[in-house]
């Protein structure tokens, strides 16, 4: 039981290095965005819950739950309005990417 | 042999706090500094628990549950601060 906690731990640790990868290689502040938010918000949920899996204490694991709802809660909440106020201060996109949603809807005056 | 793997992914997770950590030196823009600490935070926090598990104290899990706190207003506060001024 313990081994399997400790292996699905490990597992979470590869996706917060892969996210922590991402936000050095990617060219965009949006792509980095992306790639610092969804791989770390999965990295976290399989780190703690390999931890939960670890503990025997049953108010621990009740914290942790509880960690881990606060961190699904709020990471999207806060990369949304970085997002947002990364675009309203004038930080364009990289050269290949395609539509931009937000742009178009300014243009037509729907904001 | 599940304490080696638990310390094993310790290390990988710490060597992802130091690649976001570049991102947050060269970054051109705040917001890219920004987007660099979040990472590092939601890296820290689950180090946190990881040391409250090593050293079998239950009072880090309420750290880490107050540091997810702080980096969630703060993140917040910067964006704020980015789109229309304080």
């Amino acid at each position: 039981m313990l081994l399997a906690g400790a292996i699905v731990s490990l597992i979470g640790a590869i996706f917060l290095f892969l996210g922590a990868l991402g936000v050095l290689r990617m060219p965009d502040l949006y792509n980095r965005m992306q790639a610092g938010t969804k791989a770390t918000t999965l990295g976290s949920i399989l780190f703690m819950v390999g931890l939960g899996i670890g503990y025997y204490n049953q108010i621990c694991v009740c914290k942790i739950i509880i960690l881990l709802l606060f961190i699904i809660f709020t990471n999207p909440i806060s990369s949304h309005a970085l997002a947002r106020a990364g675009h309203f201060a004038g930080i364009r996109l990289t050269k290949g990417s395609l539509v931009d949603a937000l742009e178009e809807d300014e243009k037509e005056g729907k904001l | 042999m599940a304490e080696t793997i638990y310390m094993i992914a310790g290390l990988i997770a710490l060597a992802g706090i130091v690649i976001a950590f570049v991102r947050l030196i060269i970054g051109p823009t705040a917001a890219d500094r920004t987007v660099a600490l979040d990472a590092m935070t939601i890296i820290t926090i689950s180090l946190i628990t990881l040391l409250g598990y090593m050293l079998q104290r239950k009072i880090y899990l309420d750290v880490a549950m107050v540091y997810a706190l702080i980096s969630f207003i703060g993140v917040v506060a910067v964006a704020r601060y980015l789109e229309r001024g304080l």
